[in-house]
């Protein structure tokens, strides 16, 4: 599979943007040319380094006179771990519901089926918003919505995977052996979903940091002094016209972080699933 | 086709209740006390007993669910506790502004999505094909908000006539102007304000529609009576046209579907860097009030027309293939 991934081009990449990422996040403190924190308002909205030959900051200033790049570099960290342990929990409850109603089937299974298509039929930025309104705004009720709204698509992806296992003959013959639901269906079935659900994950971290961007942005995510992409944004949009680089650079901070789960996800599909690929 | 709408309606009635249910909990569940935050910190007791009384808070959960949703049917939303008019007044009077900006969202994504599948599909591995593939992929990992804020500082500072903030006139009443008076004033000044927010809205749908359209049609292309409609000699333009998009479009209209609860999330967020009127930032600046029958409102009311717009899809969806009222 290894092989694989080195030569899906777009894969390669993604990953590599990722890898690159975490251990951007991990060594954070080591990395920031500047105390992200130090404040100096008589440098505040300085340019990027590169248009101002006399700047130290490569990536220009804040409102405070904080340094932008030792800000994206330590934000990479909330926004990954928000949307790590969102995507886990989704992945956790998702897999588990959507196992259980796809094995036992019946009324169980219609009646989590139902819950996860009505949890759909809210827009999902919006529904978080709604969530965190409700919980009150913060990096842990954020990671909660985000888990939430996430829960259902890996809840369908797992559900559609165990029903058509469950009547393969191996299943069966695990059965006539006489070996608990619980081994069956973790052991034996969710073993063999392994693939697509990756593939759901990947791409979902995707979409989570979208959300948390968004929900940061409207201020409902992480508070300062927690530095996070989404809040920069907000900050920058205030001094749009003086100082476009506030806006510019952590957005790209979360394009690139965004495009490499979603090539990632892509790569994985395709090797996952060569038919696909044939397209 | 009657048969099926009206059983594809009738399942509506559950997802509906089930919404409106999850919306009223989701608010009421609330930490946060909105009559302690109205009243401020010098209130008495009495004041608090009365106002609880007014906005019916010292009533059990489920009676008060069932006469918010009783009075939701009759159109009636509550009041503002903040604002004390209207709730309904209030989701009227942005709803249009929000229905606009998601219609020429989705008009925008459609006519340069498709075009660009086509293309990419027909010019298959050729560069046009490689970089509306880059476009679709950058597309969809863009944040439609922060792709909002880029187009304001790098398009509307450096032109002119691209307002920065709010809403003109609607351009359906430019275009009835232009008809009417032949004068193009009103719909040019609708359509400036709205050309942003839509593009910023749109972008990530089209990324998705050129993506889909063009694998799509590479599929159909590689059917059988794409074969036979070559070998009985027709035109190229025809069999990509008439033979192949036509099949190669029905996965794009459910995705359009789909997508559109996506959009209308993104809408929200969009709507407040634009400081569009509509009724995503109505529901923005109810959160930060905590003025909860706004929020309750405008959730319900985005829910049930994304439930609405995914009915249309269906329906139309049965209507270009029959295969599917038979289900």
């Amino acid at each position: 599979m290894l092989k694989q991934l080195v030569k899906n081009k777009g894969a390669l990449i993604g990953l590599v943007l990722i890898i690159i990422l975490i251990l951007v996040a991990i060594f954070a403190e080591f990395l920031v040319p500047h105390d992200p924190y130090d404040m100096d308002i008589w440098i505040s909205y300085e340019a990027p380094g590169w248009f101002a030959e006399d700047s130290r900051y490569i990536l220009g200033t804040d409102d405070m006179g904080r340094c932008v790049l030792s800000r994206i570099i330590m934000g990479s960290r909330v926004s990954l771990m928000v949307a790590g342990m969102a995507t886990f929990a989704a992945l956790f409850f998702g897999v588990g519901l959507g196992a259980i109603g796809g094995y036992m089937g019946g009324k169980m299974d219609a009646l989590i089926m139902r819950f996860m298509d009505l949890i759909l039929s809210i827009p999902a930025i919006l529904l978080a918003i709604a969530i965190v309104a409700t919980l009150g705004p913060g990096v842990v009720n954020a990671m909660i919505a985000i888990a939430i709204v996430r829960i259902p698509q890996m809840a369908r992806v797992t559900r559609s995977m165990v029903l058509g296992i469950k009547e393969e003959d191996y299943i069966q013959a695990g059965k006539a052996l006489g070996f608990s639901h619980f081994r069956i269906l973790f052991k034996h079935i969710l073993m063999n979903c392994f693939a697509p659900i990756i593939v759901v994950a990947t791409l979902g971290m995707g979409t989570a940091i979208v959300v948390e961007a968004s929900l940061s942005f409207l201020g409902l995510g992480a508070q300062p002094p927690i530095i996070s992409w989404g809040r920069m944004l907000a900050m920058g949009r205030e001094a749009i016209r003086s100082a476009p680089h506030l806006t510019l650079y952590p957005g790209l901070a979360i394009v690139f972080t965004v495009l490499g789960f979603n090539l990632l996800g892509d790569g994985l599909r395709d090797i996952f699933d060569p038919q696909l690929k044939q397209r | 086709m009657f048969k099926f709408t009206v059983r594809r309606m009738l399942q509506l009635v559950p997802v509906i209740v089930g919404i409106s249910i999850l919306v009223f909990l989701l608010v009421h569940l609330a930490p946060g006390d909105p009559i302690r935050l109205l009243l401020g910190e010098e209130a008495t007791p009495e004041d608090y007993e009365r106002l609880q009384r007014i906005y019916g808070f010292d009533r059990p959960l489920y009676v008060q669910y069932f006469s918010w949703a009783g009075n939701a049917i009759r159109g009636d939303f509550g009041v503002s506790i903040r604002q004390g008019v209207p709730v309904t007044a209030l989701i009227y009077s942005r709803l249009p502004a929000t229905m606009e900006l998601a219609f020429f969202s989705v008009l925008f994504a459609v006519t340069f999505g498709v075009p660009l599948g086509v293309l990419a599909a027909i010019k298959r591995g050729s560069p046009i094909d490689l970089s509306s593939m880059v476009l679709a992929l950058l597309g969809v990992s863009m944040p439609g908000f922060w792709l909002g804020l880029v187009l304001l500082t790098y398009v509307a500072l450096n032109v002119g006539w691209l307002p920065m903030f709010g809403r003109g006139g609607s351009v359906f009443y430019g275009i009835g102007q232009l008809f009417t008076t032949f004068s193009t004033e009103a719909l040019f000044d609708g359509f400036r304000y709205i050309l942003l927010p839509a593009l910023s809205i749109g972008t990530a749908m089209m990324a998705i529609i050129t993506r889909l359209t063009r694998s799509s049609l590479l599929e159909i292309m590689g059917k059988d009576y794409i074969r036979t409609a070559r070998a009985k000699g027709l035109g190229e333009r025809v069999v990509v046209f008439k033979h192949g998009l036509r099949n190669a479009l029905l996965p794009v209209v459910t995705i359009v579907g789909i997508q559109f609860g996506v959009m209308l999330g993104g809408a929200v967020i969009t709507e407040t860097v634009f400081a569009w009127p509509g009724v995503g930032r109505l529901i923005v600046n109810a959160i930060s009030q905590r003025d909860f029958p706004i929020i309750q409102a405008g959730v319900l009311m985005l829910a049930v027309i994304f439930t609405l717009v995914n009915l249309i899809v269906d329906l139309s969806y049965a209507l270009l293939n029959p295969r599917i009222r038979y289900d």
